[in-house]
């Protein structure tokens, strides 16, 4: 092929294991497997056997050639015709030859098309699915990017290149190994010649793979370090413009880029290399046959035929040892690939839940720490030993700096986390005899990070609940003062939300709310809109959480000092651990944590 | 795609594109040249006496053919290597210094992620294509039509044979083109889908678990997920006619010579022709004839496969040249002033003069009539609601953008007269989103160039100190040396933010600019770092625009905005009396005992 910049393969930290899983993973699709790599090698001895029949025919002709009497010094023969009879039934034999083939080769292609893409579809569903069953532990310290391009990239690799170099390994060996039989069958002297010549030419392209092998790796370093600069800067435009930073940043480009240039042309003449070499190879295969070819036809030893058939062997000889070096350079990536995602396919799920038979249809709302200890990492522990009871109805305010860990709360609540020790009950149940989906039922959670998909307006608020009627869903949108946006829109409640449509930070505050009220659990867990909002809808926002909470327990993550004066119970944390509980007036008084923090807001400077 | 290398290639380029058409006719001479010697070789076996020797010397003629156009092709790979590379390198660093010359106006109606896309991707794109190009693109007509020639004057079946075997691969492969390549573009579309899933799923992961709805999820996932794979499905299937098709057609075609072949061969009888001055059967020409003519067909078939594969990758290309194009074509707006700067006495001083603002294709003012001055030492604080206009009046003192009516000064001079650095050099800006390089701290602080020299270690220090970073930035091992990664993903957001502060004090600027920078700040540090802005770098003026009121209450002026209009200026006790709008932002934060 045409040279270009070359993508160097990923390698896989254990290649046997990851395509030993992936054969695995395909077993299912085992049938079609072999039968289209049954096809593929009947295909490839159809293949081999075209050059016998080629041979014969050009037997046939030659033998009505004239050829020259050396003694007579004259041409005898000059009128014998070809056997046209025997032409025509070589020819239509190679005619069903050459159709078999290619029809062999189209279902082969075609059944693994089949499975491949079935394949990748199983895989994306297996990825999809298994980030809803991985507990959040993992998931929190796994880059989203990098599930993503597990789902598409890897997925994508492994689609593109497992049918490619599982077919083309055991065509191209069949190619090689039928093609050489094929040539000592025919003759062993041109057999030897034939492959002689061509070794030599793979010595050579051998060798300048390996020397070119660390410009492919430099060139996708510098393409990555490039890259990662391009971005940088461009994103911090403003900055760098600002602070007068251009040539600053153009010298260090320009040494990226250089460094790019140099590994890029490299390996690109290098990879540039790999055509003519082989062309070469070819043709000195070629000489080299018709050479020992035409010693061995004036000794008599050979018909000419055998030449014009080793013209093709030498080709069909060629061919799959360059197949079989791309195909394992394929197969690295794809167990690269496959190691990648069966990394994320084989990680520790969520404790299996079915044998829990406690259920808790519809709590009161009594909530219980009980001597909680939890830690994110076993060696740090961050909530030593928490004990509180709120009663059912109850608004508890869980506050503290920015980074205090005041999500870890909800974390615990909601047995996104395990705790370590100690237990959390709900009217009286441990929640580790509940299952998590029970748990879950009993919350209504709305998220500061306002989570809305592309989907209609009607949908994001109903979302996974059944059977709620559009009067349901107008009345809590009135409620939350939504109603009215949402009717302005072009489609009202059918109006698709996108990238387009200009929604405002506090109107998805209270869409999330509306879906909170629409779910109705006797639970309720609040994480406040920050001051991203403006003032009126800021106001909207609190009435709408405020009906939101009568009469039910709610754990209020506060950022308004409103929340915090009329809360029952606050939770000040600092550094993950809960520091102090109590009142508002309680906390004040004690001249602590909270007092501190609370007067840093609004006093005078001092 | 012609515009790009005719406007980015030096004399130098062309003469090694020239250079290389002459190699490549060179080498398509060689090419074809070999078949010939094939001739003679297959000529001399079939005849019976003819002499060993001259089987080596046409053997040793066709391998220094082959040689020297392996020899050549490998010039040619190295001409195009470099200069491909070279016109890479080239575009890329072009489109950098643009895009670094761009105002905010041209980076949004880009978008930073399509101008990374446009420096990066698209310019590989073009890249491949020049180093293909010049290979292939060249030598694949030459060499079409002089295998034409040299087979046209054989035999008008075997002419005809091959033009069929042309025909039906290039009107397989066009139909083909033809059916999936919208079908390519919907899988894009598809393939985004998937993708937009999966990522809702996982930014809304705890939502999603909240209200059990995994199952919700994952239906919605394969619905999308079986679209995608129906599309694929269909296109790769169709896909796999090619390979055997092409085959069938090459075999095919040798054996149609052949067979033609036979018959030709048959109708010579026993007439004789002349050949090199010895009279020779006509047949044995013929079949030397029929030898060659299979050989010339293929590479007349090949290069018309390759032509088709060039038409396929071109309109890519030109995609991406055409963006490239764009980018290079844009004119920034904002520029270096004209005028020459009288230098004032006047020091940190802002005013504004009945500035209104809109962006470029917007209809509505952003900003109407505001004016104000900032004197030296002073600080004025901008609050008001999302959207009213705060961020963006910020952005005209360091002429992100410019204002439409009214004048913007600095120190008493226009901002448009001013040369951009020398503007800069006056500021101190810290960003609403902080923004550090990869690199150590110290280079990040010293970041940009400026009047003076860079800052000493000392100075890197006390700024750090002042911008209340000294306590994380010590425990980091290397301390000033530490190094921050990409995107600064190993420090926390305030800790962003206070080195970003740091840097804004290292410069020593007149004036500070706040773009909400302190709401990542926890309230402590807020207030430690407001105390050090109004004692320890009093002489600078500052312009702070904050969220939380407790941030701007002791600024010596409050500017209210709503929508786009100047509705308050004054201290935090004046406006609570006179002005609704701030009243009604300080008693959403602050209860009433507490005003």
């Amino acid at each position: 092929m045409a040279p270009g910049p070359r993508v160097m393969p990923q390698k896989a930290k254990n290649f046997k294991k990851s395509i030993f899983k992936l054969l695995k993973y395909c077993k299912r699709h085992v049938w079609g497997i072999v039968i289209s790599l049954i096809f593929a090698v009947a295909g490839t001895i159809l293949t081999l056997i075209g050059p016998n029949k080629i041979k014969e025919l050009t037997d046939i002709i030659t033998q009505a050639l004239p050829a020259f009497d050396q003694d007579a010094m004259q041409w005898v023969n000059t009128n014998l015709s070809v056997d046209l009879q025997a032409v025509t039934n070589i020819g239509i034999i190679l005619v069903i030859l050459y159709g078999l083939g290619a029809i062999f080769s189209f279902i082969q292609g075609f059944i693994m098309t089949t499975i491949t893409q079935r394949l990748s579809k199983r895989m994306r569903k297996d990825i999809t699915s298994k980030i809803n069953n991985l507990p959040l532990s993992y998931m929190d310290s796994t880059p989203h990017g990098d599930v993503l391009s597990r789902v598409t990239n890897d997925v994508d690799t492994i689609g593109q290149t497992l049918a490619n170099s599982i077919v083309t390994l055991v065509s191209a060996s069949t190619l090689l190994i039928g093609s050489i039989i094929m040539m000592f069958i025919t003759n062993p002297i041109m057999a030897a010649t034939a492959i002689g010549a061509s070794l030599i030419g793979f010595i050579l392209i051998a060798l300048i793979m390996r020397f070119s092998q660390k410009h492919f790796v430099a060139q996708q370093n510098e393409l990555g370090a490039i890259n990662a600069h391009i971005e940088e800067i461009y994103s911090g435009h403003d900055i760098v413009n600002v602070y007068n930073g251009k040539k600053e940043t153009k010298k260090k480009f320009e040494q990226i880029n250089k460094r790019l240039y140099v590994s890029g042309w490299k390996s690109q003449f290098f990879s540039g290399l790999m055509g003519p070499i082989m062309g070469f190879v070819g043709d000195f295969g070629y000489v080299a046959v018709c050479v020992v070819g035409a010693v061995l036809t004036m000794s008599g030893s050979i018909s000419f035929g055998v030449i014009v058939a080793f013209m093709i062997y030498v080709r069909l000889f060629n061919q799959p040892l360059a197949q079989l070096a791309q195909a394992f350079n394929n197969l690295q990536s794809t167990a690269a690939a496959s190691e990648r995602v069966f990394e994320f396919l084989d990680a520790k799920e969520l404790d299996d839940e079915s044998h829990k038979t406690t259920v808790l249809n519809d709590a009161k709302g009594d909530v219980e720490f009980e001597h909680v200890k939890f830690g994110y990492t076993p060696d740090r522990v961050i909530i030593h030993d928490f004990s509180t009871h709120v009663k059912a109805g109850q608004k508890v305010a869980i506050v503290g700096p920015t980074g205090a860990g005041k999500t870890t709360l909800v974390n615990l609540l909601m047995r996104f986390y395990e705790v370590d020790a100690g237990k959390i009950l709900i009217d009286g149940v441990d929640t580790k005899d509940l299952t998590r989906e029970n748990i879950h039922n009993l919350f209504s959670m709305v998220l500061q990070d306002t989570w809305l998909f592309e989907g209609t307006v009607k949908d994001n608020i109903v979302y996974s609940k059944e059977g709620v009627t559009d009067e349901q869903v107008i009345a809590a949108c009135k409620a939350c003062g939504l109603h009215h946006f949402i009717k302005s829109l072009p489609h009202g409640y059918n109006s698709v939300l996108d990238d387009n449509t200009s929604i405002s930070a506090g109107q998805r505050q209270l869409m999330t709310i509306a879906r909170a009220m629409i779910e109705d659990s006797p639970m309720l867990i609040l994480d406040e809109a920050t001051s991203s909002v403006d003032t009126r809808t800021e106001i909207l926002i609190q009435k709408a959480m405020d009906k939101l909470t009568e009469n039910r327990t709610s754990f209020v993550i506060a950022h308004r000092l409103s929340t915090i004066k009329n809360a029952d119970l606050i939770l000040v944390m600092n550094n993950g651990d809960i520091v102090e509980q109590g009142t508002h007036k309680d906390l004040l008084s004690k001249g602590g944590f909270y007092a501190d923090l609370y007067n840093s807001q609004f006093d005078k400077e001092d | 795609m012609f515009k790009i290398l005719s406007k980015h290639l030096k004399w130098k380029q062309w003469l090694s594109i020239l250079l290389s058409v002459g190699l490549i006719v060179l080498m398509t001479w060689l090419d074809l040249k070999v078949p010939e010697y094939m001739q003679k070789i297959t000529t001399l076996v079939e005849t019976e006496g003819s002499s060993m020797t001259d089987v080596w010397i046409n053997g040793g003629y066709m391998l220094l053919c082959a040689a020297s156009s392996a020899v050549l092709s490998v010039i040619v790979g190295f001409i195009a290597a470099r200069l491909s590379s070279g016109v890479a390198r080239n575009l890329r660093s072009e489109i950098y210094d643009k895009v670094l010359s761009f105002s905010k106006k041209e980076m949004k109606s880009f978008s930073t992620a399509s101008l990374i896309t446009r420096s990066t991707n698209d310019v590989t794109q073009v890249q491949r294509v020049i180093a293909m190009g010049l290979q292939v693109l060249i030598k694949a007509p030459i060499l079409a039509v002089w295998a034409i020639l040299k087979i046209l004057g054989k035999s008008w079946q075997w002419s005809a044979t091959t033009a069929v075997a042309v025909i039906i691969l290039m009107s397989v492969i066009i139909t083909l083109i033809v059916i999936v390549m919208p079908k390519f573009k919907k899988m894009q579309t598809l393939t985004d889908n998937v993708n937009r899933i999966t990522r809702e799923n996982l930014t809304g992961l705890r939502v999603v678990r909240a209200y059990n709805a995994e199952n919700y999820q994952a239906d919605k996932f394969e619905e999308a997920n079986d679209k995608l794979t129906k599309t694929s499905l269909f296109t790769n299937r169709l896909m796999s006619i090619l390979s055997p098709v092409m085959s069938l057609v090459m075999s095919g075609l040798s054996l149609a010579i052949y067979w033609i072949g036979a018959s030709i061969i048959n109708g010579a009888g026993d007439q004789m022709v002349m050949v090199d001055g010895i009279l020779t059967p006509l047949k044995l020409v013929s079949f030397g004839d029929m030898v060659v003519f299979s050989s010339y067909a293929m590479q007349v078939v090949m290069s018309f496969v390759m032509l088709t594969m060039i038409f396929i990758m071109l309109p890519r290309a030109s995609v991406s040249a055409k963006r490239i194009n764009e980018v290079l074509n844009t004119q920034p707006q904002i520029v270096d002033g004209q005028g020459a700067v009288i230098p004032t006495d006047i020091k940190g001083e802002i005013e504004f003069k009945n500035v209104s603002f809109k962006y470029p294709d917007a209809d509505e003012y952003v900003l109407r009539d505001i004016s104000f001055t900032a004197k030296q030492g002073e600080t004025v604080a901008f609050i008001g609601s999302t959207g009213s206009g705060k961020s963006t009046l910020i952005d005209l003192i360091p002429r992100f953008y410019d204002a439409i009516e009214g004048q913007v000064l600095v120190d008493g001079v226009d901002v448009k007269d001013y040369k951009l650095d020398e503007l800069h050099n006056k500021l101190g800006y810290v960003s609403q989103k902080a923004v550090m390089f990869s690199g150590s701290i110290k280079e990040n602080i010293s970041f940009g160039q400026r009047e003076g020299d860079k800052p000493s270690e000392e100075e890197i220090k006390s700024a750090i100190k002042l911008a209340e970073a000294k306590n994380f930035v010590e425990k980091k091992e290397g301390g000033i040396d530490a190094m921050i990664t990409q995107g600064g993903t190993n420090v926390s957001g305030g800790q962003k933010q206070r080195l970003s502060i740091a840097r804004a004090i290292a410069r020593k600027p007149e004036i500070f600019i706040f773009d909400d920078s302190f709401s990542a700040l926890d309230y402590k540090t807020d207030k430690k770092l407001r105390k050090t802005l109004s004692t320890k770098l009093s002489t600078a003026t500052s312009i702070i625009v904050a969220q939380r009121i407790g941030t701007i209450k002791n600024a010596d002026k409050i500017i209210v905005l709503d929508s786009g209009e100047m509705v308050g200026m004054g201290t935090h006790d004046e406006l609570l009396r006179s002005c609704e709008v701030y009243k009604e932002i300080a008693l959403s934060q602050l209860s009433k005992e507490e005003l």
